[in-house]
């Protein structure tokens, strides 16, 4: 299974920051659109990510951090997914990396992000599926 | 409108796995409501019949179970009904709640390469539905008056494709393949088919049964070079990481196949990896004469997934037929939003939505291929359907829906009755199967298959069986 059939069924709905909005603004947006985590985009372009993560560390001994711009605490070394990557092996990377938001970029336009949640999902979707075949041929007594 | 409609009236549009998979969930859920499925052809089943492999009798036992749905008393079938020329959407909002598309993944994704439009390139999906005897395929004519054949690809129908190409007359007549593609296939000069993998053994589509299966074939030599069937360092690496016991075994037994010394049988499957086609090379006249194909190596990405580039080094196949497998996209529905980007009706987790605005269309569902593009086995559409089948209900329960002025099952029938000469219904169905059962006992195979609209409704109509196609 690739990214491209995940982000299908998903939507291309993405939700973004700038890189001069504030925490306060990037907590407000997360909760609104129940998410956890937006891209960070600068003329269009993706630059960053902030997620959760990112700002409950940065809460940590730091007072004003709602004031704070995006920029100070967003992670700007992010990993791109491409629509044909493989599930499996993103997921194995995400996991082993310890990351949970993966925007997919398609010829340098942004046009989806999945999650870990996401990719387990698929990944069990697809056992899933295999099971049903096999039970549904055994149930239904199959000869050759 | 306000308040759960009762009964809800839901229209399955299409009726493969993924629209029997859903109307056996919504009416199992609902002790009211009441599902009209439509399908262009007058047969159920989707690709159950025209897709899977005429010698895996074993995966269309599934359709015993859909049969089964079938029989409840709120279910209705409408074979030979077709979205779009039949009934419109305008038209079953006057008499249902709710409309499901799942009508699959119907055409082909190309390979952009030159020479692809040369007579004697195909999509294999033409094939694979000429040779299961689709009706809209029946006339098709492939030129197997060649002794190579190449299929791109390595999935699940590249390799059927490979084996219907490599099997003898006598292993063909004993499935229910089309008897027409019986006759051409035994007159078939092909004895070398080559397939073509883009990645290497660890990334191959296949299963491990399919290709014990090519394997095991009587009169087949399976030839794989060992070079090819080595893995790279980074497969190696990503087969330690994944500790997948399943993927092991499979690459397992591609090395264990490549060493088999080739036994001198009269037909050769030649299964290749790392290599892409560049260019089908025209014989002078318009026909593939060759295909010139790269070699690949992998490289890694950020994410993990490895992907195919070239070398620099080519080499070039002859062959005079070239059948493309690789990748299927949805078509577009008249008056359904649809997702130009991933070939699928545009939706949120089975919710028809506009592709731009996202907001969703109150009504309308999407299921199966349609609805996440082409991925999975038969039961993938299982959890997939259910899946719609919960927000169609919480959408139901919530009166979102839409408000068809006429919604009983009497409107309906009248007017799907005014919009199609002639509807089959699933006890239609049941006369037809039995028909080409009886057909398929006389020349010693499960079935023979009506390739023709016109010879279904024949023998509806009292004349003649699927003999007489």
């Amino acid at each position: 299974m690739k990214l491209e059939n995940v982000l299908a069924v998903k939507g291309s709905r993405i939700e973004t920051c700038a890189l001069t909005d504030t925490v306060r603004d990037v907590i407000a947006h997360l909760k609104a659109a129940n998410v956890g985590a937006l891209v960070v985009v600068d003329g269009g372009r993706p630059v960053g990510i902030i997620s959760e993560r990112d700002i409950a560390r940065a809460v940590d001994g730091e007072s004003n951090v709602p004031s704070l711009p995006v920029q100070s605490l967003m992670t700007r070394e992010v990993v791109f997914g491409a629509p044909g990557d493989d599930v499996a092996a993103v997921l194995d990377t995400m996991t082993a990396n310890h990351f949970r938001h993966l925007p997919v970029v398609l010829d340098g336009e942004l046009v989806g992000i999945v999650t870990t949640g996401d990719l387990v999902r698929a990944e069990l979707d697809t056992l899933r599926g295999h099971v049903v075949t096999l039970e549904d041929q055994v149930m239904a007594g199959g000869g050759e | 409108m306000s308040g759960a409609p009762n009964p809800l009236r839901v229209a399955i549009i299409g009726a493969g796995p993924a629209a029997f998979y859903a109307a056996d969930h919504i009416l199992k859920q609902s002790s009211s409501a009441e599902v009209d499925m439509f399908d262009r052809l007058p047969t159920p089943f989707g690709l159950v019949r025209h897709g899977v492999a005429p010698d895996h009798q074993k995966i269309k036992s599934v359709v015993k179970g859909f049969a089964a749905v079938a029989t409840s008393p709120r279910f209705r079938f409408y074979g030979n009904v077709e979205f779009g020329r039949d009934v419109d959407l305008a038209g079953l909002a006057r008499h249902y709640h709710q409309v499901l598309f799942a009508t699959g993944a119907q055409t082909d994704r190309r390979m952009n390469i030159p020479g692809e439009d040369l007579a004697g390139s195909y999509p294999a999906t033409e094939f694979v539905a000429w040779y299961n005897g689709h009706p809209a395929y029946r006339d098709e004519a492939f030129d197997l008056q060649t002794p190579a054949a190449v299929v791109v690809g390595v999935g699940n129908v590249a390799i059927d494709v490979a084996r219907m190409l490599s099997l003898e007359e006598h292993e063909l007549a004993a499935t229910d393949m089309a008897r027409h593609a019986v006759a051409a296939l035994a007159r078939s000069q092909v004895r070398d088919v080559y397939v073509l993998g883009r990645r290497g053994p660890a990334q191959a589509a296949f299963t491990t049964p399919e290709l014990k299966e090519l394997s095991e074939l009587p009169n087949v030599d399976l030839v794989i070079d060992p070079a090819e069937a080595a893995l790279d360092a980074l497969s190696a690496a990503e087969l330690e990481r994944a500790n997948d016991p399943v993927l092991r075994r499979k690459v397992e037994l591609i090395q264990s196949l490549a060493t088999r010394p080739p036994a001198g049988r009269p037909r050769r499957l030649h299964l290749r990896f790392l290599v892409s086609p560049e260019a089908l090379i025209d014989d002078g006249h318009g026909r593939v004469a060759a295909v010139r194909i790269a070699r690949n190596e992998l490289v890694g990405s950020e994410t993990g997934s490895l992907s195919a580039k070239p070398t620099g080094a080519t080499e070039t196949i002859a062959a005079g037929i070239v059948f493309r497998s690789v990748g299927y996209r949805g078509v577009p529905l008249p008056g359904v939003p649809f997702d130009t980007r991933w070939g699928v009706v545009a939706n949120v987790a089975g919710r028809v939505c506009s592709p731009e605005t996202h907001e969703l269309v109150p009504g309308l569902y999407t299921a199966g291929w349609i609805k996440r593009g082409p991925s999975g086995v038969i039961g993938t559409n299982k959890a997939d359907a259910v899946e719609t089948v919960h927000a169609m209900l919480a959408d139901a329960e919530a009166g979102l829906t839409l408000d068809p002025a006429q919604p009983t099952a009497a409107a309906a029938d009248e007017y799907v009755c005014r919009c199609c000469a002639r509807p089959v219904s699933f006890a239609d169905w049941q006369r037809l199967d039995a028909l080409e059962v009886e057909a398929g006992a006389r020349a010693g195979c499960p079935r023979v298959k009506f390739a023709s609209v016109a010879t279904m409704l024949a023998a509806l109509a009292g004349e003649g069986g699927p003999a007489g196609n």
